[in-house]
């Protein structure tokens, strides 16, 4: 009955549920939150179309400008925590796991933990932990002696607070670093390794000439994931210190700022107008690290193998 | 043997200490919610004994809040989306892997832009979005937003996963006259392993979600497990007894899944990487 060219109803049939759905709930307020970026509004009431004037405004005008480039600084040395600290960590727990160590599986599902808990519940534990008012801290550091550094409010003071949250979120996102690169060491021809033994290398020269090369894709996703992940991270923070990211906004981050502008807080009315502005300076600041990504590492990466 | 020894052992001291640093703050919670505030500051480190023990912070809990209604909101949210993302995911998947049709890449990079983009970005939209269907605070609102946010990476993980089946069975079965749609439902058995890679890696996301339940249902009647927990943690923030026994509560429903998933979990969070 079929005949040649025949629309394909079945093929519309299976992609339409998800291709709608995904249309409606994702892509289309993706996009009519960038549209609202270019608008603001007018004073009759409505909406009048101002073109990049709340980005300049954003950038600019020292009531935006200087809540925005304090939340994208402090993102930034967010970031970098993670992956001076995060990853590494994350590299020599699957370094350890992939020598076939008695009880790996053991140490990965203990490792892996941290990582299933809810944001909210990670950040409350922790604010526990370090309150001095508890004296857990205390009795921590004075094991290594150090007891006094248990009575500091590390999250309380400006200038060790946004370094104590992303120890925190460190503690907590380990796991998939972890993970990945398991995964990826895993992966590697045990041939390679016994060769480099039998020519007397050591671990460690084994480790770095031959594993580290062959992960370097991993490498990569790993640092655009918590790249990605870091610069719309939101939950810890307000969590922690709520939506205000005290003390005196010295651990506002980007998705932190976002929700204040957008959903308004205590004095402040919401804004979706500059809501929508600083989501589309978070959506051009997490493509142009994807796109670095894919197209500075991945190709390069591609290159070297040809 | 004797040049492997030490190697050995310090790879355990390091794993040892790694897995004491992940667990003792979980350990310290559950512990303390079990013991009677006066030891709970004095001897923070000591397990409950008869004397000591006490169930005073579930019992502000079950009192001052509604917990139950907020577990059964997060259980009927996560368990609709993630239906919704399978059904949904499955059926896009097996066009993809299975027909070739003009604009197959094109879809298939259209929904992978969702893989990187974060959906919290479009949040203005969707607030607007959810009041103009009269979606604000029903689970319907996050139930929608979840399945859009799991669309990608599942129809990913399982087009990857469809491509590799052989074609020779779904050829036998059209000879003998089946539907396309039969071929699917014959299909589906087949990438358990990927569905559940699929259900491990899309469930934590949303159970531990606090960002649209804040925005979208934050209302009492519609609040989940995580968003009272917070609204909880904040108003009762001095009674440690009652904070201690809302964490241990929020701790263990991802413990448990997590038992029961590790698996699944794992292979998902590999397989949804490869590429």
């Amino acid at each position: 009955m079929k005949k040649r060219g025949s629309f394909p109803v079945h093929i519309l049939v299976f992609l339409g549920p998800a291709v709608l759905i995904y249309t409606a709930f994702m892509i289309y307020p993706l996009c009519d939150s960038l549209w609202l970026s270019l608008n603001n509004k007018a004073s009759s009431g409505g909406q009048i179309f101002v073109g990049i004037q709340n980005y300049l405004m954003l950038f600019s005008q020292d009531r935006w400008s200087a809540p925005f480039w304090n939340a994208l600084r402090n993102n930034l040395i967010f970031f970098v925590i993670h992956m001076v600290v995060q990853n590494p960590i994350g590299l020599l727990l699957a370094a350890l796991l992939a020598s076939r160590i008695r009880g790996s599986a053991i140490y990965r599902t203990i490792a892996f933990t941290p990582t299933i808990l809810s944001v909210v519940i990670v950040g409350f534990v922790w604010k526990l932990i370090l309150a001095p008012a508890w004296g857990i801290s205390h009795a921590l550091f004075g094991i290594v002696g150090l007891s006094a550094l248990g009575e500091y409010p590390w999250l309380g003071t400006e200038s060790t607070t946004l370094v104590t949250l992303s120890l925190m979120s460190v503690w907590q996102n380990i796991g998939i670093p972890m993970m990945l690169f398991l995964a990826a060491l895993i992966r590697i021809p045990d041939e390679l390794m016994e060769a480099a033994k039998v020519d007397g290398a050591s671990g460690w020269k084994i480790f770095w000439r031959i594993q580290f090369p062959l992960i370097l894709p991993t490498v990569g996703l790993i640092a655009v994931l918590t790249f990605v992940g870091n610069f719309n991270a939101f939950d810890l923070i307000y969590a922690t210190q709520g939506a205000l990211a005290g003390p005196n906004f010295a651990s506002d981050i980007l998705g932190t700022f976002f929700f204040r502008t957008f959903f308004g807080y205590q004095l402040q009315p919401a804004d979706p107008f500059m809501g929508s502005t600083v989501a589309g300076v978070m959506l051009v600041i997490i493509l142009v690290g994807v796109l670095i990504y894919l197209f500075g590492w991945q190709r390069r990466l591609q290159q070297i193998q040809f | 043997m004797r040049s492997k020894f030490w190697p050995a052992t310090a790879a355990h001291a390091v794993l040892i200490a790694y897995a004491v640093v992940a667990l003792f703050p979980v350990f310290l919670i559950i512990l303390n919610s079990f013991k009677d505030r006066l030891t709970i500051f004095s001897a923070p480190f000591a397990l409950p004994w008869a004397d000591t023990f006490t169930l005073d912070g579930y019992e502000t809990l079950v009192s001052g809040s509604h917990f139950e209604w907020y577990f059964l909101n997060s259980l009927f949210v996560t368990a609709s989306s993630l239906l919704l993302i399978l059904v949904v995911s499955s059926m896009a998947a097996f066009a993809l892997s299975e027909y070739k049709f003009r604009l197959n890449l094109l879809t298939s990079l259209y929904l992978s832009i969702g893989i990187m983009v974060p959906i919290r970005l479009g949040t203005v939209g969707i607030l607007r979005l959810m009041v103009n269907l009269h979606l604000v605070n029903t689970l319907w609102a996050l139930i929608l937003i979840y399945t859009a946010q799991g669309i990608p990476l599942a129809v990913f993980v399982l087009t990857t996963f469809m491509r590799q089946l052989p074609a020779d069975l779904k050829d036998a079965a059209r000879i003998d006259g089946a539907s396309e749609y039969r071929i699917y439902l014959l299909i589906l058995p087949l990438v358990r392993p990927a569905i559940g890679s699929v259900l491990a890696i899309s469930m934590l996301p949303i159970w531990n979600d606090l960002w649209f339940p804040l925005i979208l249902a934050p209302g009492e009647a519609t609040k989940t497990l995580i968003l009272g927990a917070q609204t909880f943690l904040g108003e009762f923030a001095n009674d440690y007894n009652a904070v201690l026994a809302a964490l241990t509560l929020a701790i263990l429903p991802p413990v448990f899944l997590y038992v029961i998933f590790s698996r699944q979990l794992i292979r998902g969070i590999t397989a949804g990487a490869v590429k």
